[in-house]
Protein backbone atom coordinates (compact mmCIF):
# COMPACT_ATOMS: atom_id res chain seq x y z
CA UNK A 1 0.00 0.00 0.00
CA UNK A 2 1.42 3.15 0.62
CA UNK A 3 2.94 5.09 -2.94
CA UNK A 4 5.24 2.91 -5.24
CA UNK A 5 6.82 5.07 -7.78
CA UNK A 6 8.71 2.43 -10.41
CA UNK A 7 11.43 3.67 -13.37
CA UNK A 8 9.15 6.96 -14.16
CA UNK A 9 11.23 9.61 -16.05
CA UNK A 10 9.96 12.96 -17.41
CA UNK A 11 12.12 15.54 -19.99
CA UNK A 12 11.17 18.75 -20.61
CA UNK A 13 12.43 19.29 -24.14
CA UNK A 14 16.07 18.21 -23.50
CA UNK A 15 16.12 18.95 -19.86
CA UNK A 16 15.45 15.63 -17.91
CA UNK A 17 13.31 16.40 -15.12
CA UNK A 18 13.20 12.83 -13.82
CA UNK A 19 15.51 10.20 -14.53
CA UNK A 20 14.56 6.51 -13.72
CA UNK A 21 13.30 7.25 -10.38
CA UNK A 22 11.99 4.34 -8.19
CA UNK A 23 10.32 5.22 -4.64
CA UNK A 24 8.26 3.38 -1.97
CA UNK A 25 6.41 5.32 0.22
CA UNK A 26 5.04 3.41 2.95
CA UNK A 27 1.14 3.39 3.94
CA UNK A 28 0.81 6.05 6.60
CA UNK A 29 4.20 7.15 6.62
CA UNK A 30 4.91 11.05 6.22
CA UNK A 31 7.85 11.67 3.64
CA UNK A 32 9.59 14.77 2.97
CA UNK A 33 11.32 15.00 -1.18
CA UNK A 34 14.66 16.88 -0.58
CA UNK A 35 16.81 18.79 -2.95
CA UNK A 36 17.81 21.37 -4.63
CA UNK A 37 15.09 23.62 -6.98
CA UNK A 38 15.33 21.95 -10.60
CA UNK A 39 16.04 18.94 -8.73
CA UNK A 40 13.09 17.25 -10.07
CA UNK A 41 10.88 16.55 -6.46
CA UNK A 42 8.13 19.12 -7.66
CA UNK A 43 7.73 17.14 -10.80
CA UNK A 44 7.92 14.08 -8.84
CA UNK A 45 5.30 15.15 -6.64
CA UNK A 46 3.36 16.56 -9.61
CA UNK A 47 3.77 12.79 -11.34
CA UNK A 48 2.58 11.05 -8.31
CA UNK A 49 -0.48 13.57 -8.06
CA UNK A 50 -1.71 13.24 -11.97
CA UNK A 51 -1.13 16.23 -12.95
CA UNK A 52 1.66 15.75 -15.19
CA UNK A 53 2.14 12.93 -17.26
CA UNK A 54 5.46 10.83 -17.09
CA UNK A 55 6.57 9.76 -20.18
CA UNK A 56 7.71 6.16 -18.60
CA UNK A 57 7.16 4.07 -15.65
CA UNK A 58 4.16 3.60 -13.21
CA UNK A 59 2.69 5.22 -10.15
CA UNK A 60 0.83 3.14 -7.95
CA UNK A 61 -1.15 4.36 -4.92
CA UNK A 62 -2.90 2.30 -2.36
CA UNK A 63 -2.03 -1.18 -4.54
CA UNK A 64 -3.99 0.22 -7.80
CA UNK A 65 -2.03 1.21 -10.62
CA UNK A 66 -2.51 5.12 -11.06
CA UNK A 67 -0.43 5.52 -14.10
CA UNK A 68 -2.79 7.09 -16.84
CA UNK A 69 -5.73 7.54 -14.18
CA UNK A 70 -6.65 11.30 -14.64
CA UNK A 71 -5.86 13.34 -11.47
CA UNK A 72 -9.71 13.68 -10.32
CA UNK A 73 -9.64 9.86 -10.38
CA UNK A 74 -6.70 9.14 -7.96
CA UNK A 75 -7.95 10.01 -4.79
CA UNK A 76 -4.98 12.48 -3.94
CA UNK A 77 -4.80 15.16 -2.28
CA UNK A 78 -2.88 18.11 -2.88
CA UNK A 79 -1.72 21.45 -1.62
CA UNK A 80 -0.27 23.91 -3.78
CA UNK A 81 2.89 26.12 -3.07
CA UNK A 82 0.78 29.30 -3.16
CA UNK A 83 -2.35 27.17 -1.60
CA UNK A 84 -4.38 28.33 -4.81
CA UNK A 85 -7.48 29.54 -3.14
CA UNK A 86 -10.68 29.44 -5.38
CA UNK A 87 -10.82 33.80 -4.88
CA UNK A 88 -14.13 34.07 -5.39
CA UNK A 89 -15.26 31.69 -2.91
CA UNK A 90 -15.66 31.88 0.37
CA UNK A 91 -13.29 29.94 3.57
CA UNK A 92 -16.28 27.41 4.13
CA UNK A 93 -17.20 26.70 0.11
CA UNK A 94 -13.52 26.52 -0.64
CA UNK A 95 -13.72 23.42 1.78
CA UNK A 96 -17.05 22.41 0.68
CA UNK A 97 -15.95 22.11 -2.91
CA UNK A 98 -14.78 18.46 -3.41
CA UNK A 99 -18.30 17.73 -1.13
CA UNK A 100 -20.12 19.24 -3.85
CA UNK A 101 -18.63 17.94 -6.83
CA UNK A 102 -19.31 14.50 -5.05
CA UNK A 103 -22.88 15.61 -4.66
CA UNK A 104 -22.73 15.12 -0.88
CA UNK A 105 -26.00 15.75 1.21
CA UNK A 106 -26.07 19.40 2.56
CA UNK A 107 -25.96 18.38 6.23
CA UNK A 108 -23.38 15.85 5.70
CA UNK A 109 -21.22 19.13 3.88
CA UNK A 110 -22.03 21.02 6.49
CA UNK A 111 -20.82 18.78 9.20
CA UNK A 112 -17.65 18.10 7.73
CA UNK A 113 -16.42 20.95 6.71
CA UNK A 114 -17.21 22.31 10.48
CA UNK A 115 -15.25 19.07 11.47
CA UNK A 116 -11.96 20.38 8.99
CA UNK A 117 -12.26 24.15 9.62
CA UNK A 118 -11.89 22.99 13.90
CA UNK A 119 -9.42 20.78 12.60
CA UNK A 120 -7.39 23.75 10.96
CA UNK A 121 -8.57 26.29 13.94
CA UNK A 122 -10.34 28.25 11.11
CA UNK A 123 -13.77 27.82 12.66
CA UNK A 124 -14.70 32.02 13.17
CA UNK A 125 -13.27 32.37 9.36
CA UNK A 126 -15.71 30.36 7.52
CA UNK A 127 -17.50 33.56 5.35
CA UNK A 128 -14.25 35.43 4.83
CA UNK A 129 -12.68 35.27 1.31
CA UNK A 130 -9.30 34.08 0.98
CA UNK A 131 -7.97 37.78 0.47
CA UNK A 132 -8.96 38.66 4.51
CA UNK A 133 -6.98 35.35 5.37
CA UNK A 134 -3.29 35.76 6.22
CA UNK A 135 -0.66 33.32 4.81
CA UNK A 136 -0.49 30.63 7.65
CA UNK A 137 -4.42 30.95 7.56
CA UNK A 138 -4.72 30.21 3.61
CA UNK A 139 -2.29 27.52 4.07
CA UNK A 140 -4.41 25.82 6.60
CA UNK A 141 -7.88 26.49 4.83
CA UNK A 142 -5.88 24.81 1.65
CA UNK A 143 -5.16 21.67 3.82
CA UNK A 144 -9.03 21.47 4.87
CA UNK A 145 -10.06 21.47 1.48
CA UNK A 146 -7.32 18.57 0.49
CA UNK A 147 -8.29 16.70 3.56
CA UNK A 148 -12.23 17.23 2.68
CA UNK A 149 -12.81 14.17 0.23
CA UNK A 150 -10.49 11.97 2.38
CA UNK A 151 -7.99 11.33 -0.36
CA UNK A 152 -5.59 8.20 -0.23
CA UNK A 153 -2.63 10.24 -0.13
CA UNK A 154 -1.72 13.86 0.85
CA UNK A 155 0.96 15.61 -1.48
CA UNK A 156 2.26 19.05 -0.43
CA UNK A 157 4.64 21.31 -2.64
CA UNK A 158 6.91 23.40 -0.79
CA UNK A 159 3.94 24.09 2.19
CA UNK A 160 5.95 26.33 4.29
CA UNK A 161 8.04 27.94 1.69
CA UNK A 162 5.92 31.22 1.60
CA UNK A 163 5.57 31.96 4.89
CA UNK A 164 7.55 33.88 7.10
CA UNK A 165 10.00 31.85 9.52
CA UNK A 166 7.86 31.91 13.10
CA UNK A 167 4.57 30.98 11.19
CA UNK A 168 6.83 28.30 9.65
CA UNK A 169 7.83 27.18 12.70
CA UNK A 170 4.62 26.87 14.33
CA UNK A 171 3.09 24.85 10.90
CA UNK A 172 6.06 22.75 10.94
CA UNK A 173 5.05 21.19 14.38
CA UNK A 174 1.31 21.16 13.84
CA UNK A 175 1.85 19.49 10.50
CA UNK A 176 3.18 16.53 12.10
CA UNK A 177 0.67 16.46 15.20
CA UNK A 178 -2.14 16.39 12.40
CA UNK A 179 -0.13 13.78 10.44
CA UNK A 180 -0.16 11.25 13.87
CA UNK A 181 -3.87 12.15 14.29
CA UNK A 182 -4.79 11.61 10.53
CA UNK A 183 -2.56 8.67 9.48
CA UNK A 184 -2.82 9.51 6.21
CA UNK A 185 0.03 8.98 3.82
CA UNK A 186 1.74 12.19 3.53
CA UNK A 187 4.33 13.64 1.10
CA UNK A 188 5.91 17.05 0.93
CA UNK A 189 8.63 18.97 -0.88
CA UNK A 190 10.73 20.99 0.24
CA UNK A 191 13.86 22.33 -0.35
CA UNK A 192 15.08 22.99 2.90
CA UNK A 193 17.11 20.26 4.88
CA UNK A 194 16.75 21.54 8.56
CA UNK A 195 12.54 21.34 7.30
CA UNK A 196 12.73 17.77 6.20
CA UNK A 197 14.78 16.61 9.45
CA UNK A 198 12.47 18.23 11.62
CA UNK A 199 9.36 17.05 9.78
CA UNK A 200 9.87 14.09 8.13
CA UNK A 201 9.69 10.42 8.90
CA UNK A 202 12.00 9.43 5.37
CA UNK A 203 13.81 11.85 3.41
CA UNK A 204 13.89 11.23 -0.47
CA UNK A 205 17.02 13.61 -1.75
CA UNK A 206 16.48 13.99 -5.02
CA UNK A 207 19.20 16.15 -7.65
CA UNK A 208 19.38 16.50 -11.46
CA UNK A 209 15.86 14.34 -11.36
CA UNK A 210 17.51 11.44 -9.92
CA UNK A 211 17.29 10.02 -6.01
CA UNK A 212 20.43 10.04 -4.07
CA UNK A 213 19.34 8.51 -1.09
CA UNK A 214 16.10 7.91 0.75
CA UNK A 215 16.85 6.92 4.31
CA UNK A 216 14.82 7.99 7.86
CA UNK A 217 16.84 11.78 8.48
CA UNK A 218 19.55 10.18 11.32
CA UNK A 219 20.69 7.90 8.82
CA UNK A 220 21.39 10.80 6.02
CA UNK A 221 23.21 12.57 8.67
CA UNK A 222 24.91 10.04 9.81
CA UNK A 223 25.70 7.74 6.81
CA UNK A 224 25.37 9.90 3.82
CA UNK A 225 25.36 7.55 0.89
CA UNK A 226 27.34 10.25 -1.24
CA UNK A 227 28.96 13.93 -1.04
CA UNK A 228 26.13 15.09 -2.49
CA UNK A 229 23.88 14.25 0.67
CA UNK A 230 26.47 15.17 3.00
CA UNK A 231 26.69 18.33 1.79
CA UNK A 232 23.27 19.04 1.57
CA UNK A 233 22.22 17.48 4.84
CA UNK A 234 24.31 19.39 6.59
CA UNK A 235 27.18 21.15 7.80
CA UNK A 236 31.07 20.03 6.29
CA UNK A 237 34.22 20.49 7.74
CA UNK A 238 37.19 19.77 4.74
CA UNK A 239 40.36 17.69 6.71
CA UNK A 240 42.71 15.87 4.87
CA UNK A 241 40.92 14.50 1.51
CA UNK A 242 37.77 13.80 3.48
CA UNK A 243 34.65 15.34 4.48
CA UNK A 244 33.31 15.58 8.24
CA UNK A 245 30.35 17.07 10.14
CA UNK A 246 32.43 19.59 12.24
CA UNK A 247 31.45 18.39 15.77
CA UNK A 248 32.63 15.18 14.69
CA UNK A 249 36.61 16.94 14.81
CA UNK A 250 38.18 16.57 18.50
CA UNK A 251 40.52 19.41 19.62
CA UNK A 252 43.33 18.52 21.29
CA UNK A 253 46.67 20.51 22.83
CA UNK A 254 48.74 17.96 22.86
CA UNK A 255 50.54 15.99 19.94
CA UNK A 256 48.76 12.72 19.33
CA UNK A 257 49.44 10.30 16.31
CA UNK A 258 46.74 10.40 13.67
CA UNK A 259 45.79 14.09 14.55
CA UNK A 260 46.88 16.70 12.31
CA UNK A 261 48.59 20.31 13.49
CA UNK A 262 46.55 23.64 12.77
CA UNK A 263 46.89 27.09 14.11
CA UNK A 264 43.46 28.43 15.50
CA UNK A 265 42.10 31.98 13.37
CA UNK A 266 39.11 32.51 15.25
CA UNK A 267 36.46 31.76 17.94
CA UNK A 268 33.25 32.57 17.07
CA UNK A 269 30.39 32.09 20.24
CA UNK A 270 27.27 31.83 18.99
CA UNK A 271 25.52 30.87 22.48
CA UNK A 272 25.78 27.37 23.33
CA UNK A 273 27.71 26.17 19.99
CA UNK A 274 30.99 27.69 19.47
CA UNK A 275 32.75 28.18 15.84
CA UNK A 276 36.37 27.46 15.78
CA UNK A 277 38.05 28.29 12.61
CA UNK A 278 41.33 26.49 11.78
CA UNK A 279 44.02 26.26 9.63
CA UNK A 280 45.38 23.05 9.48
CA UNK A 281 49.33 22.78 8.43
CA UNK A 282 49.65 22.75 4.77
CA UNK A 283 47.23 25.66 4.52
CA UNK A 284 44.52 23.60 4.31
CA UNK A 285 41.52 26.05 6.01
CA UNK A 286 38.68 24.19 8.21
CA UNK A 287 36.06 24.88 11.28
CA UNK A 288 35.07 22.76 14.41
CA UNK A 289 32.18 23.09 16.25
CA UNK A 290 32.01 23.03 19.72
CA UNK A 291 29.93 23.49 22.71
CA UNK A 292 30.75 26.66 24.63
CA UNK A 293 31.92 24.36 27.61
CA UNK A 294 34.63 22.76 26.07
CA UNK A 295 35.58 25.48 24.51
CA UNK A 296 36.27 27.27 27.54
CA UNK A 297 37.75 23.63 29.03
CA UNK A 298 40.33 24.16 25.98
CA UNK A 299 41.03 27.99 26.70
CA UNK A 300 40.93 28.14 22.54
CA UNK A 301 42.45 31.90 21.77
CA UNK A 302 42.97 32.60 18.34
CA UNK A 303 46.63 32.03 16.97
CA UNK A 304 46.59 29.22 18.99
CA UNK A 305 48.29 26.09 18.57
CA UNK A 306 45.87 22.97 18.24
CA UNK A 307 45.87 19.17 16.84
CA UNK A 308 43.05 17.69 14.95
CA UNK A 309 41.49 14.33 15.50
CA UNK A 310 38.66 12.75 13.63
CA UNK A 311 36.04 12.14 16.56
CA UNK A 312 35.12 8.45 15.07
CA UNK A 313 35.36 6.36 11.87
CA UNK A 314 34.64 9.20 8.86
CA UNK A 315 31.11 8.90 7.92
CA UNK A 316 32.37 8.69 4.01
CA UNK A 317 35.06 7.10 2.82
CA UNK A 318 37.16 9.29 0.54
CA UNK A 319 36.69 7.26 -2.06
CA UNK A 320 33.20 7.80 -1.87
CA UNK A 321 33.99 11.53 -1.67
CA UNK A 322 36.24 11.94 -4.49
CA UNK B 1 0.51 72.13 -8.82
CA UNK B 2 -0.11 74.00 -11.71
CA UNK B 3 1.46 71.47 -14.47
CA UNK B 4 -1.43 68.92 -13.03
CA UNK B 5 -4.10 71.21 -13.44
CA UNK B 6 -2.92 71.90 -16.90
CA UNK B 7 -2.71 68.44 -17.65
CA UNK B 8 -6.27 67.91 -15.90
CA UNK B 9 -7.58 70.79 -18.11
CA UNK B 10 -6.27 69.02 -21.14
CA UNK B 11 -7.78 65.58 -20.85
CA UNK B 12 -11.20 67.37 -19.74
CA UNK B 13 -11.31 69.62 -22.30
CA UNK B 14 -9.75 67.18 -25.17
CA UNK B 15 -13.13 64.85 -23.87
CA UNK B 16 -15.61 67.78 -23.93
CA UNK B 17 -14.46 68.98 -27.43
CA UNK B 18 -14.35 66.18 -28.82
CA UNK B 19 -17.22 63.94 -27.75
CA UNK B 20 -19.06 65.38 -24.74
CA UNK B 21 -20.07 69.05 -26.75
CA UNK B 22 -21.01 66.75 -30.33
CA UNK B 23 -23.32 64.17 -28.38
CA UNK B 24 -24.96 66.83 -26.19
CA UNK B 25 -25.74 68.34 -29.15
CA UNK B 26 -27.28 65.49 -30.59
CA UNK B 27 -29.51 65.21 -27.96
CA UNK B 28 -30.30 68.65 -27.49
CA UNK B 29 -31.39 68.76 -31.54
CA UNK B 30 -33.42 65.32 -30.41
CA UNK B 31 -35.83 67.05 -27.58
CA UNK B 32 -35.55 71.01 -29.65
CA UNK B 33 -38.98 70.28 -30.39
CA UNK B 34 -40.45 68.80 -27.28
CA UNK B 35 -40.58 64.82 -26.18
CA UNK B 36 -43.77 64.68 -28.26
CA UNK B 37 -41.74 65.23 -31.75
CA UNK B 38 -39.00 62.65 -30.39
CA UNK B 39 -41.64 59.75 -29.99
CA UNK B 40 -43.39 60.75 -32.88
CA UNK B 41 -40.10 59.92 -34.94
CA UNK B 42 -39.45 56.84 -33.21
CA UNK B 43 -42.69 55.36 -33.31
CA UNK B 44 -43.17 55.35 -37.15
CA UNK B 45 -42.92 51.89 -38.51
CA UNK B 46 -39.49 52.40 -39.99
CA UNK B 47 -38.07 53.13 -36.91
CA UNK B 48 -40.04 50.52 -34.63
CA UNK B 49 -38.64 47.82 -37.19
CA UNK B 50 -34.95 49.39 -37.42
CA UNK B 51 -34.79 49.24 -33.37
CA UNK B 52 -36.27 45.73 -32.99
CA UNK B 53 -33.71 44.39 -36.15
CA UNK B 54 -30.74 46.18 -34.49
CA UNK B 55 -32.04 44.22 -30.76
CA UNK B 56 -32.24 40.98 -32.61
CA UNK B 57 -28.98 41.34 -34.26
CA UNK B 58 -27.50 42.68 -30.79
CA UNK B 59 -28.98 39.80 -29.22
CA UNK B 60 -27.50 37.53 -31.90
CA UNK B 61 -24.07 38.38 -32.11
CA UNK B 62 -23.39 39.03 -28.21
CA UNK B 63 -24.01 35.79 -27.24
CA UNK B 64 -21.83 34.07 -29.79
CA UNK B 65 -18.99 36.10 -29.92
CA UNK B 66 -18.97 36.04 -26.24
CA UNK B 67 -19.12 32.19 -26.20
CA UNK B 68 -16.27 32.08 -29.07
CA UNK B 69 -14.36 34.85 -27.36
CA UNK B 70 -13.90 33.14 -24.11
CA UNK B 71 -12.95 29.79 -26.52
CA UNK B 72 -10.74 31.55 -28.44
CA UNK B 73 -8.79 33.09 -25.23
CA UNK B 74 -8.26 29.64 -23.76
CA UNK B 75 -7.04 28.08 -26.94
CA UNK B 76 -4.59 30.86 -27.36
CA UNK B 77 -3.56 31.20 -23.54
CA UNK B 78 -3.48 27.44 -22.34
CA UNK B 79 -2.85 25.76 -25.69
CA UNK B 80 0.40 25.63 -27.81
CA UNK B 81 0.37 24.35 -31.38
CA UNK B 82 1.97 25.52 -34.07
CA UNK B 83 -0.15 28.43 -35.98
CA UNK B 84 -0.91 30.26 -32.64
CA UNK B 85 0.30 33.12 -33.73
CA UNK B 86 -1.52 32.79 -36.73
CA UNK B 87 -4.84 32.66 -34.73
CA UNK B 88 -3.45 35.15 -32.40
CA UNK B 89 -3.27 37.76 -35.76
CA UNK B 90 -6.31 36.84 -37.17
CA UNK B 91 -8.26 37.17 -34.15
CA UNK B 92 -7.28 41.16 -34.39
CA UNK B 93 -8.54 41.40 -37.90
CA UNK B 94 -11.38 42.84 -37.87
CA UNK B 95 -10.14 45.86 -36.08
CA UNK B 96 -7.20 46.06 -38.95
CA UNK B 97 -9.49 45.82 -41.54
CA UNK B 98 -12.04 48.67 -42.81
CA UNK B 99 -16.00 47.19 -42.35
CA UNK B 100 -16.72 48.33 -45.73
CA UNK B 101 -13.93 45.27 -47.22
CA UNK B 102 -15.88 42.80 -44.38
CA UNK B 103 -19.04 43.64 -46.37
CA UNK B 104 -17.50 43.51 -49.58
CA UNK B 105 -16.19 40.43 -48.39
CA UNK B 106 -18.89 38.94 -47.45
CA UNK B 107 -20.58 39.76 -50.56
CA UNK B 108 -17.91 37.77 -52.76
CA UNK B 109 -18.75 34.57 -50.56
CA UNK B 110 -22.77 34.60 -50.06
CA UNK B 111 -23.89 36.79 -52.71
CA UNK B 112 -24.98 36.11 -56.10
CA UNK B 113 -21.93 34.67 -58.11
CA UNK B 114 -20.42 34.30 -54.72
CA UNK B 115 -18.51 31.24 -53.30
CA UNK B 116 -21.27 29.27 -52.02
CA UNK B 117 -24.15 32.06 -52.48
CA UNK B 118 -25.76 30.55 -55.51
CA UNK B 119 -25.93 27.23 -53.76
CA UNK B 120 -27.76 28.77 -50.70
CA UNK B 121 -30.29 30.68 -53.02
CA UNK B 122 -30.89 27.74 -54.94
CA UNK B 123 -31.74 26.31 -51.69
CA UNK B 124 -33.81 29.21 -50.34
CA UNK B 125 -31.18 30.56 -47.93
CA UNK B 126 -30.90 34.71 -48.59
CA UNK B 127 -27.48 35.87 -46.80
CA UNK B 128 -26.96 38.95 -48.49
CA UNK B 129 -29.41 41.84 -48.18
CA UNK B 130 -31.17 40.24 -45.43
CA UNK B 131 -30.96 39.71 -41.68
CA UNK B 132 -28.37 36.63 -41.77
CA UNK B 133 -25.85 39.09 -44.03
CA UNK B 134 -26.52 41.85 -41.31
CA UNK B 135 -25.76 38.80 -38.44
CA UNK B 136 -22.80 37.59 -40.05
CA UNK B 137 -21.14 41.34 -40.61
CA UNK B 138 -21.99 42.41 -37.33
CA UNK B 139 -19.98 39.25 -35.96
CA UNK B 140 -17.21 40.16 -37.48
CA UNK B 141 -16.85 43.85 -36.70
CA UNK B 142 -17.29 42.49 -32.96
CA UNK B 143 -15.14 39.60 -32.70
CA UNK B 144 -12.03 40.67 -31.55
CA UNK B 145 -13.53 42.32 -28.00
CA UNK B 146 -14.26 39.30 -25.55
CA UNK B 147 -10.26 37.56 -26.80
CA UNK B 148 -9.10 40.48 -25.94
CA UNK B 149 -10.46 41.45 -22.96
CA UNK B 150 -10.72 37.82 -21.49
CA UNK B 151 -6.58 36.99 -22.69
CA UNK B 152 -5.17 39.07 -20.07
CA UNK B 153 -7.26 37.83 -17.46
CA UNK B 154 -6.77 34.61 -18.04
CA UNK B 155 -3.26 34.72 -18.22
CA UNK B 156 -2.96 36.49 -14.74
CA UNK B 157 -5.63 33.94 -12.89
CA UNK B 158 -2.52 31.13 -13.84
CA UNK B 159 -4.09 27.27 -13.76
CA UNK B 160 -3.21 26.55 -10.38
CA UNK B 161 -6.90 26.90 -9.43
CA UNK B 162 -8.31 24.55 -12.40
CA UNK B 163 -5.68 22.41 -10.85
CA UNK B 164 -6.71 22.57 -7.50
CA UNK B 165 -10.12 21.62 -8.70
CA UNK B 166 -8.73 18.85 -11.08
CA UNK B 167 -7.07 17.38 -7.99
CA UNK B 168 -10.61 17.51 -5.50
CA UNK B 169 -12.51 15.17 -8.39
CA UNK B 170 -13.43 18.09 -10.61
CA UNK B 171 -14.47 17.06 -14.23
CA UNK B 172 -13.08 19.80 -17.31
CA UNK B 173 -16.54 20.97 -17.31
CA UNK B 174 -17.21 21.47 -14.09
CA UNK B 175 -13.79 22.66 -13.73
CA UNK B 176 -14.70 25.44 -16.02
CA UNK B 177 -18.08 26.87 -15.24
CA UNK B 178 -17.14 26.91 -11.11
CA UNK B 179 -13.39 27.78 -10.97
CA UNK B 180 -12.72 29.34 -14.55
CA UNK B 181 -15.61 31.27 -15.76
CA UNK B 182 -16.24 33.21 -12.02
CA UNK B 183 -12.79 33.79 -12.33
CA UNK B 184 -12.72 35.60 -15.55
CA UNK B 185 -16.23 37.44 -15.07
CA UNK B 186 -14.79 41.02 -14.91
CA UNK B 187 -13.53 40.21 -18.05
CA UNK B 188 -16.34 38.68 -19.85
CA UNK B 189 -18.34 41.13 -18.76
CA UNK B 190 -16.04 44.21 -20.21
CA UNK B 191 -16.02 41.97 -23.61
CA UNK B 192 -19.56 41.80 -23.83
CA UNK B 193 -20.04 45.63 -23.00
CA UNK B 194 -17.35 46.55 -25.71
CA UNK B 195 -19.16 43.94 -27.99
CA UNK B 196 -22.80 45.50 -27.61
CA UNK B 197 -21.55 48.69 -27.98
CA UNK B 198 -19.66 48.22 -31.43
CA UNK B 199 -22.52 45.91 -32.64
CA UNK B 200 -25.29 48.37 -31.51
CA UNK B 201 -22.92 51.09 -33.31
CA UNK B 202 -22.02 49.15 -36.59
CA UNK B 203 -22.60 50.85 -39.92
CA UNK B 204 -19.92 50.19 -42.93
CA UNK B 205 -19.94 46.23 -42.57
CA UNK B 206 -23.94 45.87 -42.26
CA UNK B 207 -24.33 48.84 -44.96
CA UNK B 208 -22.79 46.87 -47.46
CA UNK B 209 -24.62 43.67 -47.19
CA UNK B 210 -27.92 44.87 -46.43
CA UNK B 211 -29.25 46.63 -49.41
CA UNK B 212 -30.83 49.29 -46.64
CA UNK B 213 -34.61 48.45 -47.36
CA UNK B 214 -36.28 50.60 -45.42
CA UNK B 215 -38.80 48.36 -42.95
CA UNK B 216 -36.88 45.54 -43.70
CA UNK B 217 -33.14 45.28 -43.79
CA UNK B 218 -32.41 49.03 -41.82
CA UNK B 219 -31.10 49.13 -38.47
CA UNK B 220 -31.07 52.18 -36.07
CA UNK B 221 -27.54 53.34 -37.54
CA UNK B 222 -28.52 52.67 -41.33
CA UNK B 223 -32.09 54.84 -39.77
CA UNK B 224 -30.03 57.64 -38.96
CA UNK B 225 -28.30 57.72 -42.49
CA UNK B 226 -31.30 57.61 -44.10
CA UNK B 227 -32.82 60.11 -43.04
CA UNK B 228 -30.35 62.25 -42.44
CA UNK B 229 -29.90 61.90 -46.41
CA UNK B 230 -33.54 63.20 -46.90
CA UNK B 231 -32.66 65.98 -44.69
CA UNK B 232 -35.09 64.46 -42.01
CA UNK B 233 -32.74 65.94 -39.57
CA UNK B 234 -35.01 65.91 -36.22
CA UNK B 235 -35.69 62.26 -37.19
CA UNK B 236 -31.64 61.40 -37.59
CA UNK B 237 -31.33 62.95 -34.33
CA UNK B 238 -33.92 61.36 -32.29
CA UNK B 239 -32.71 57.90 -34.06
CA UNK B 240 -29.05 58.82 -33.04
CA UNK B 241 -30.06 59.43 -29.64
CA UNK B 242 -31.74 56.03 -28.95
CA UNK B 243 -28.72 54.40 -29.93
CA UNK B 244 -26.80 56.55 -27.45
CA UNK B 245 -29.36 55.32 -24.48
CA UNK B 246 -28.54 51.64 -25.32
CA UNK B 247 -25.17 52.05 -25.43
CA UNK B 248 -25.05 54.14 -22.07
CA UNK B 249 -27.45 51.42 -20.65
CA UNK B 250 -25.11 48.55 -21.41
CA UNK B 251 -22.29 50.28 -19.93
CA UNK B 252 -24.38 51.53 -17.35
CA UNK B 253 -25.58 48.04 -16.21
CA UNK B 254 -22.17 46.59 -15.82
CA UNK B 255 -21.54 49.49 -13.62
CA UNK B 256 -24.25 48.58 -11.55
CA UNK B 257 -23.73 44.71 -11.83
CA UNK B 258 -19.85 45.71 -10.95
CA UNK B 259 -20.06 46.68 -6.51
CA UNK B 260 -20.64 43.01 -5.29
CA UNK B 261 -17.56 42.44 -6.24
CA UNK B 262 -15.90 44.38 -3.85
CA UNK B 263 -15.57 41.80 -1.38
Amino acid sequence: MGIVVENVGKKYGDFVALDDVSLNVRDGSLTALLGPSGGGKSTLLRVIAGLEEPDTGTVVIDGEDATGVPARKRGVGFVFQHYAPFKHMTVRDNVAFGLKIRKREKAEIDERVRELLELVHLEGFAHRYPSQLSGGQRQRMALARALAVKPKVLLLDEPFGALDATVRKELRAWLRRLHDEMNVTTVFVTHDQEEAMEVAEQIVVLNHGAIEQVGAPQDLYDRPANDFVMHFIGPVAPLGKRWLRPHDLDILLEPEPGASEATVQHVLHLGFEVRVEVKVEGGEETWVQTTRDRARELELADGQQVWLRPAHDPVLEPEAAA
Amino acid sequence: MKGRLGLRFVAIGYLAALLAFPVGLVFYRAFEHGVDAFWEAMTTPDAQHAFWLTVEMVAIAVPLNTAFGVLCALVLVRQNFRGKALLNAAVDLPFAVSPVVIGLALILIYGRDGWIGDWLIENGIRVIFSTPGMILATIFVSLPFVVREVVPVLREIGTEQEQAAETLGASPLQTFFRITLPAIRWGVAYGVVLTTARALGEFGAVSIVSGKLSGQTETLTLLVENRFQRFDLAGAYAASVVLAILALLTLLSMNLLRPKEGR
